[in-house]
């Protein structure tokens, strides 16, 4: 069997060792979940957010002190972006005057603070958030299995849908093990992430089938192999085009998309490595043989192969 | 094979990139900054000497501004930058006055031609300008127990003239109108003549130790006809709340199914705003008690301007504040204060009803005010956060009634201008149908606002420029047809969002540089697989053919499971997420155009119909 490609390589030849990085990957981050947590944000904690920029940089335990003493002990300051603009986070203890009065605390130990923004978010209003937002990336899930299952067949929807879950759960993992923000901006990251990983499992996906097809010859791994080799081009630049893309959103973006950004190349990183070691490994491990792709006798069918739609042909 | 597209389809894509273009336009006219003057009332005219009292005002103060421009009822002066738009707000309204509103706005500087039609730039977002953000609940509960306590005093009121006799009668809190009777004749007589007034309750009869009940429960639709109206009724008041403060461009939208969203952008002062919005009041209009009616069926409250005064009413409700149409102040015959009052068809008739009786009695407006405390509680070793509601209950007005009394009625014997002028606002702006309380509030300074439009503009630009260096790198003269195709895509979704009047927001520029990445996806998809196919030894022609037809499905396929995850995060998220999720769909839908369609009109304009020995690819 000839094939020819630019590339060569035996995937499946080491797919054992990465089905125990893949398996390790998830459970350090399903760990770190557990006992960690995530550090969320306002969105979804609720609470007090004041960022201030003062016209040179502050002493962050002086603000705390000075902060501590005006009765907010439970303040969280920190630097954000530079070490000019500085986060004050309270809990949910809230008034009409409370950003007044921290102002009023900052300015009177340091001149020169402007208010940047202030955020305030209810508990309840960011709990039904968390919960949506779970809600969101499991009916993703759901939604992008069922298609797949309709498009090609059950065991690709399997294939299709375990490496988003190892997806989702590995970018969690990273803000969990770091104790990055999880903010709102990181939950549509994850759910873009669903999209985009999906995109490139079914772009391997779409070429095993045809291969099964064309293909007489070969077992499951080596049709397996043959197409990852196929489109490997194909997936490296696009991966490529999106993270050139999002080096400049991470780098140029500014502060308040840095979570954003973060997800998405941790998500792109992993989202193409899960199409070739979780998706195309799971296949090969369920045993995907030619009889489970075999294309419905449809009328006027031409051959084996997917002819594109008519209204193709007319674009 | 010959890879020739017919006219009318190289027709289609011109001009679709075209119309794309021209609508994409107007964003590329920054916006002026301007200062925006409005009259306080509707009445107020904004004329040509307010103009001059205005631009004089500048003059001294040596601020420079331009196009000055009178609109309908409002002015708009322009200015050069934000610093030279801040001190004129304050300079203007200085020489203006309390009568007119001076808000900060962005004008935009579309030219006339474009104008013509029907190009305006996007929306941007308050994280892109600046402003603040409310989110507020309405209290169902309570809108469903005011109307409960109106309908429960309107019963009685109609048993009592039907001369049918009832013990008592009270709301309960499960929201249930429960009345009682001596007798089960009396009860029957109660329920036949209730049933046919009242179709929004289920009734049921039942006993309490000696007494006979009639239970009266609210249907599940009329329950949602309450909250409904309560929303919406909300939703009127603060829109006319928000007009009061004079913000150019504000937005007050529902959200679900009870929370309002009031977004004012150029807004920086949000105590001025809170306190106009958040004023959560009500009104209740009731008769002051007789010297000899049972406690059981009068309340003690006190004065709201003095405390230590107070007056006992009666606990039936006439009129709520949701019944008051229109309220304004005026002056009596004897050029004395007065507060003129309109209410609605249903308010006019119970009020003309139970006046007739009282003429001589006294009526007072009682004010109520919804307050949120918050409390720390420990939970299991845990601090969670409790909401309280505090209503409290004053007495505004209170009043002797001079005649019988009906939609149109008056309020006098107040001791001010500013007393009268207070108790209509209260009046106009305390009609909300249920107390709200804030649950979300985001304030952007108008700095951070432009470091998030230069961080957009910057990543977008060099997100393209990388992206164009990688595909020519990688395709040569393919790589620079998708760059075509690139710009062509970026136009369209500027263009779309122009059109549907999207609002642009932070990540939604992240989601446009994103969709700009992943649109070359479809482009590398066709590219390798002409690549193959010319390996494989198909002739170049023939391979152009192939490799669009080949690589079609992958991309339907991955394009639709995208824009599924991106629907999806529409009907979740909130603000400025949603934005990204609209960037998103408008851009998988474009790309699929401009990557497929246009993309193959120009490879054909080039390669088609000739033989071709190499590509350049």
């Amino acid at each position: 069997m000839v094939e020819k490609t630019k590339f060569n390589i035996d995937f499946m030849n080491l797919r054992h060792i990465f089905t125990v990085v893949s398996i390790a990957l998830v459970l350090i981050s399903a760990v770190s979940l557990a006992t960690r947590g995530l550090a969320l944000g306002l969105d979804f904690t609720g609470g007090t957010l004041i960022e201030v920029a003062y016209d040179k940089a502050p002493d962050l335990a002086n603000v705390r002190q000075e902060l501590a003493k005006a009765g907010f002990e439970d303040a969280v300051v920190q630097n954000f972006g530079t070490d000019k603009s500085v986060l004050v986070r309270l809990s949910a203890k809230y008034d009409e005057k409370l950003v007044t009065r921290v102002l009023g605390i900052l300015n009177a130990y340091q001149d020169k603070v402007t208010l940047t923004r202030a955020e305030y978010v209810g508990a309840q209003v960011g709990s039904q958030l968390k919960e949506d937002g779970g809600l969101a990336i499991l009916l993703a899930l759901a939604v992008v299995a069922v298609y797949v299952a309709m498009r090609f067949q059950f065991k690709f929807g399997i294939a299709g849908v375990v490496p988003l879950v190892h997806d989702v759960i590995v970018i969690l993992g990273f803000f969990s093990v770091f104790q990055w923000t999880f903010d709102l901006t990181v939950l549509a990251a994850i759910l873009a992430i669903i999209g985009y990983s999906l995109n490139d499992t079914i772009i391997v996906a779409d070429r095993i089938r045809e291969n099964f097809r064309r293909l007489r010859k070969g077992d499951a791994a080596e049709i397996v192999n043959i197409s990852i080799n196929q489109t490997l081009t194909r997936t490296l630049n696009t991966s490529g085009t999106v993270m050139v893309v999002l080096i400049a959103l991470f780098f140029f973006g500014g502060k308040m998309i840095h979570g954003f950004a973060t997800a998405m190349i941790i998500g792109t990183i992993v989202g193409t490595y899960s199409s070739i070691y979780v998706a195309a490994n799971m296949l090969v491990g369920m045993k995907v043989t030619r009889e489970d792709l075999l294309v419905p006798v449809k009328e006027g069918a031409n051959g084996e192969e997917e002819q594109p739609p008519d209204w193709l042909n007319r674009m | 094979m010959l890879n020739k597209y017919p006219l009318w389809k190289n027709l289609l894509v011109i001009v679709a990139v075209l119309v794309a273009i021209i609508y994409a336009l107007p964003n590329f006219y920054p916006d002026d900054y301007a200062v925006q003057i409005s009259g306080q009332r509707s009445t107020t005219a904004v004329d040509n000497s307010v103009m001059k009292t205005a631009t004089d005002a500048l003059n001294q103060a040596h601020i420079a501004f331009h196009n000055p421009h009178l609109g309908k009822d409002s002015l708009t002066i322009r200015f050069k930058d934000a610093d030279a738009q801040l001190k004129a707000k304050s300079v203007v309204q200085a020489a203006l006055g309390d009568n007119y509103l001076v808000a900060l706005n962005l004008a935009e500087t579309t030219p006339a031609w474009l104008k013509s039609l029907g190009a305006t730039p996007m929306k941007l977002g308050l994280d892109l300008r600046g402003g603040v953000h409310f989110l507020m609940q309405v209290d169902m509960d309570k809108a469903i127990q005011q109307k409960l306590d109106v309908y429960a005093s309107e019963m009685k009121r109609r048993l009592r003239e039907e001369r049918i006799r009832y013990r008592g009668g009270n709301v309960q809190a499960d929201n249930r109108i429960v009345l009682d009777f001596r007798n089960a004749a009396e009860r029957d007589q109660a329920e036949s003549y209730l049933k046919q007034h009242y179709n929004e309750f289920l009734f049921s009869q039942g006993q309490d130790g000696k007494l006979l009940t009639l239970t009266l429960a609210l249907t599940e639709k009329a329950v949602r006809d309450i909250q409904d109206y309560a929303v919406e009724q909300n939703l009127t008041t603060l829109r006319n709340r928000v007009n009061e403060l004079g913000v150019a461009e504000p937005l007050v939208q529902r959200q679900g199914r009870d929370r309002i969203v009031v977004e004012l952008p150029g807004i920086q002062d949000t105590a001025q705003a809170k306190r106009i919005l958040g004023a959560t009041a009500n009104l209740e209009f009731r008769l002051e008690a007789k010297a000899d009616e049972p406690s059981s069926q009068t309340q003690v409250f006190t004065f709201r301007d003095n405390p230590s005064r107070s007056a006992t009413l009666e606990s039936d409700v006439i009129a709520t504040g949701d019944n008051v149409s229109n309220a304004k102040q005026s002056f009596d015959e004897n050029g004395r204060p007065e507060v003129n009052i309109t209410l609605d068809a249903q308010g006019g008739e119970m009020m003309t009803r139970v006046t007739s009786h009282a003429v001589g009695r006294r009526m007072a407006v009682l004010y109520i005010e919804t307050k949120m405390e918050t409390h720390e509680k420990q939970v299991n070793g845990k601090t969670e956060i409790v909401h309280t509601r505090k209503t409290e209950k004053h007495i505004i007005n209170l009043a002797t009634i001079q005649s019988v009394l009906g939609s149109q009625f008056r309020i006098t014997g107040l001791d001010s201008i500013q007393e009268a002028s207070e108790l209509a606002l209260l009046l106009r702006a305390g009609s909300l149908a249920a107390p709200m309380y804030f649950v979300e509030e985001r304030t952007v300074g108008p700095s951070l606002g432009k470091q998030n439009i230069d961080a957009g503009v910057k990543s977008a630009l060099m997100g393209f420029a990388f992206v164009f260096l990688y595909m020519i790198f990688f395709y040569r003269f393919f790589g620079l047809v998708a760059n075509i195709a690139l710009l062509c895509n970026a136009a369209l979704i500027v263009a779309c969002m122009s059109i549907l009047t999207a609002t642009l927001t932070l990540p939604g520029i992240a989601g446009i540089v994103l969709t700009l990445g992943m649109a070359v996806d479809a482009n590398v998809l066709i590219f390798e697989r002409i690549k193959e196919e010319l390996r494989a030894g198909l002739p170049p022609q023939s391979a152009i053919n192939a490799g669009y037809s080949r690589a079609f499905v992958s991309i339907f396929d991955s394009n639709v499971t995208t824009l599924l995850a991106a629907i999806i995060l529409f009907a979740v998220g909130t603000g400025p997420v949603k934005g990204f999720a609209v960037t998103l769909s408008i851009g998988i839908v474009t790309s699929m155009f401009t990557a497929i369609t246009v993309c193959r009109a120009i490879v054909n304009a080039i390669y088609g119909g000739r033989r071709v020995e190499k590509l350049s690819i």
